[in-house]
């Protein structure tokens, strides 16, 4: 009797183990398949062989420009910061039980993105410093949204709320930088305001390599606790979590991913919010969801760039097709969590 | 409307607020300096012997002259935009009976911004008379979509399902806008400075078109007012009082669309002035609408003229659109509201 019932736990552990793997390998295959079709595609389309001997380092008319110095940074950048925006939202998705509480809502990647822009278009500087600068103004911007939404008892109600406010006068300051700067050039507002991959280059891409390489691990290690987590305050307390050791963890690795990942390509809309449902529907419950919801990061950004740069007449920067698939989808969630009461 | 029978009952206590008179001579002592500033202030500065020739001696063609006037017409246009915006925000307020409530919170203004970008793109509409016929659709189709899906649910329209059923909404809307007008260069060129809300386009032209709009909405607001008074103790005290709700939430909303409408057809979407003006007039004269929307009218007007002197300041030798400032010096106030309410409120 006993066995049984155990073989039976085991049995439907085994299958959902099977689809977490079949799932997360699918992801990976169709990450792979859209890199090499932003490295294929553009407007002159050269062989598959010709592109994989630029890569290599032969020179070859053409070929080698536009697949080394336009095409690859733009594939690598849209890889690492889907990964990160998908894996940092997933994140405080979890920790905070509510899908509206990501990055994206409560206005971390304004404050990184703001950072970023005054370092560019006022001081000048490229490189280190405005990684670290955009890493620090996330990090200010998380314990800004933490100290006001405190009050007497914490709410996420109050949080998400605020977090808007605060975007709104991020938002706001951004405008401004973009003016005094004398940048208003559209690419430039793009970038900042909605996200692109346009005009990435080789060389801003490593720090956000490191940290996807660094925090990656940090977040999988502490994913069980985090799944421990997600059951409430209390009921990991009591499984030995030690819960604000964790958390802090989590935050500061999650915000230096999404901060550097803005730094880089601008916050791209709506891919930090999408991300975590996505893939929580498609593993289902019981195994961490992390490289999934980094997976699914991944996919949405290049799908969306590939038709941003393709499907249409115009080019369209790959943070208006995110806004426009991703927004009907918030709207869609808030009607099921009005419906249900969960709001 | 039943408004009299309100008031009537009300007739034995009228009670103004104490410091009323005060507040109001403050208010127009404040209004008189902002419309100085906004005549003076700006990347050229002028003196006040220009100041007068511009305005009364029409026949003084100097430079400075020329530049008061181009100013007067922009500061009574903002003077205007800001009295729309503010007592819309008073009336978004009292409809929905939430604190957190404001054209720009609940997406109304991005509503009108994509019916006005549509028209241009596929309309070749061009004229301020048909943007905001444009722009009033798009309004009242978002502000019915936003309250719709804010006030599912068996709790109804609590502040958190609004706002976030507002900024949801606003945000599918302006990537349209987006991805509407960036294939289209002209339309582009014409709406980039508008899109943000400005104030420097305001002429006499546009002026005179508003101003229909202006009196309807503030009239309805004024004349509602003792009704949404009493609609503030809940629907059904409101009911017993004689208060037919529905048709009471539909004036005023209708008032609010139309006003926040127009001033976003001709001056862009501009937010947080309805939510600012609302909440300082609540604080000192109480939460009385009957004080509260004419006053609203006369503080988001101060409001609005003040952020345009800022922005024109700090942003020259251009200048900052009014949108940005209002948009950093308001949404203090939403930080300030979500932390002062109470989680169930939430």
């Amino acid at each position: 009797m006993k066995n049984e019932s155990i073989e039976f736990i085991m049995t439907g552990r085994r299958q959902r183990h099977r689809r977490w793997i079949l799932v997360t390998s699918s992801l990976a295959v169709l990450s792979f398949i859209l890199c090499c079709a932003m490295l294929l595609l553009g407007n002159t389309i050269y062989p598959v062989m010709d592109v994989i001997r630029a890569l290599s380092g032969e020179q070859i008319q053409g070929a080698s420009f536009a697949v080394n110095t336009i095409r690859l940074p733009r594939m690598l950048a849209g890889l690492f910061a889907g990964f990160a925006f998908g894996i940092a939202g997933n994140t405080f998705q979890t920790m905070l039980r509510n899908p509206l509480a990501n990055p994206n809502v409560i206005g971390i990647t304004t404050g990184s993105s703001a950072a970023a822009v005054f370092c560019i278009v006022i001081l000048h500087t490229s490189g280190a410093i405005v990684s670290i600068a955009s890493v620090i103004a996330g990090l200010a911007t998380v314990v800004l949204i933490y100290i006001l939404s405190r009050g007497n008892s914490f709410s996420i109600g109050r949080l998400i709320l605020i977090g808007i406010g605060i975007q709104a006068m991020l938002g706001a300051l951004i405008s401004y930088l973009l003016l005094v700067g004398a940048e208003q050039d559209l690419p430039a507002a793009f970038r900042w305001l909605s996200g692109s991959l346009n005009g990435s280059e080789m060389h801003e891409l490593p720090p956000l390599m490191l940290s996807v390489f660094i925090c990656t691990p940090i977040v999988i290690m502490l994913g069980k606790h985090l799944s421990i987590l997600e059951l409430g305050e209390q009921s990991a307390t009591s499984l030995g979590v030690n819960t604000n050791k964790t958390r802090i963890m989590l935050i500061v690795s999650s915000v230096c991913m999404i901060s550097l990942a803005t730094a880089t390509t601008g916050p791209i809309a709506f891919v930090s919010f999408l991300s975590g449902p996505i893939a929580k529907r498609l593993v289902g419950v019981g195994f961490s969801n992390v490289i999934p919801a980094g997976l699914v990061g991944v996919n949405l950004v290049l799908a969306a760039d590939l038709i941003g740069q393709f499907a249409f007449v115009a080019r369209y920067p790959v943070g208006i097709i995110t806004g426009i698939i991703g927004a009907p989808y918030l709207i869609f969630l808030l009607i099921r969590m009005n419906r249900r009461g969960e709001l | 409307m039943n408004s009299s029978s309100i008031s009537k009952i009300k007739k034995p206590s009228l009670n103004t607020p104490r410091n009323f008179t005060l507040v109001l001579i403050i208010c127009f002592i404040l209004l008189g300096v902002c419309v100085f500033a906004s005549l003076v202030l700006g990347s050229r500065l002028v003196g006040l012997n220009e100041v007068i020739d511009g305005l009364f001696h029409s026949n003084i063609d100097s430079y400075e002259a020329n530049v008061v006037r181009k100013r007067i017409s922009r500061t009574v246009f903002s003077l205007l935009c800001g009295a729309a915006l503010g007592v819309s925000g008073a009336l978004m307020q009292a409809v929905t009976r939430n604190p957190i409530a404001d054209p720009s919170i609940l997406g109304v203004n991005t509503g009108a911004t994509l019916f006005i970008v549509c028209g241009i793109a596929f309309l070749n509409i061009s004229t301020a008379n048909e943007y905001i016929w444009l722009a009033l659709a798009g309004s009242a189709i978002t502000a019915v979509f936003v309250f719709g899906i804010g006030s599912m649910g068996r709790s109804g329209a609590t502040p958190i399902k609004l706002v976030l059923a507002g900024a949801a909404t606003s945000a599918a809307l302006s990537s349209l806008v987006l991805a509407i007008m960036i294939p289209r260069s002209h339309v582009m060129d014409e709406f980039r400075f508008w899109q943000v809300g400005s104030v420097g386009s305001g002429n006499w032209s546009s002026i005179t078109t508003f101003i229909p709009f202006l009196i309807i909405g503030i009239l309805i607001a004024i004349i509602s007012a003792p009704a949404l008074n009493a609609l503030a103790l809940g629907d059904d005290v409101a009911t017993g009082l004689g208060v037919r709700t529905g048709i009471l939430r539909l004036f005023a909303a209708f008032s609010a669309v139309l006003l926040c409408g127009a001033a976003t057809a001709l001056a862009g979407p501009i937010g947080f002035v309805g939510l600012l003006s609302t909440h300082v007039m609540r604080l000192i004269l109480g939460p009385d609408l009957r004080f509260v929307i004419p006053m609203s009218a006369i503080s988001g007007a101060i409001i609005l003229t003040i952020s345009d002197v800022v922005g024109r300041l700090i942003g020259s030798p251009g200048e900052l659109e009014v949108g940005v400032v209002t948009a950093f010096i308001g949404a203090p106030i939403l930080i300030i509201l979500a932390m002062r309410s109470k989680v169930s409120s939430l």
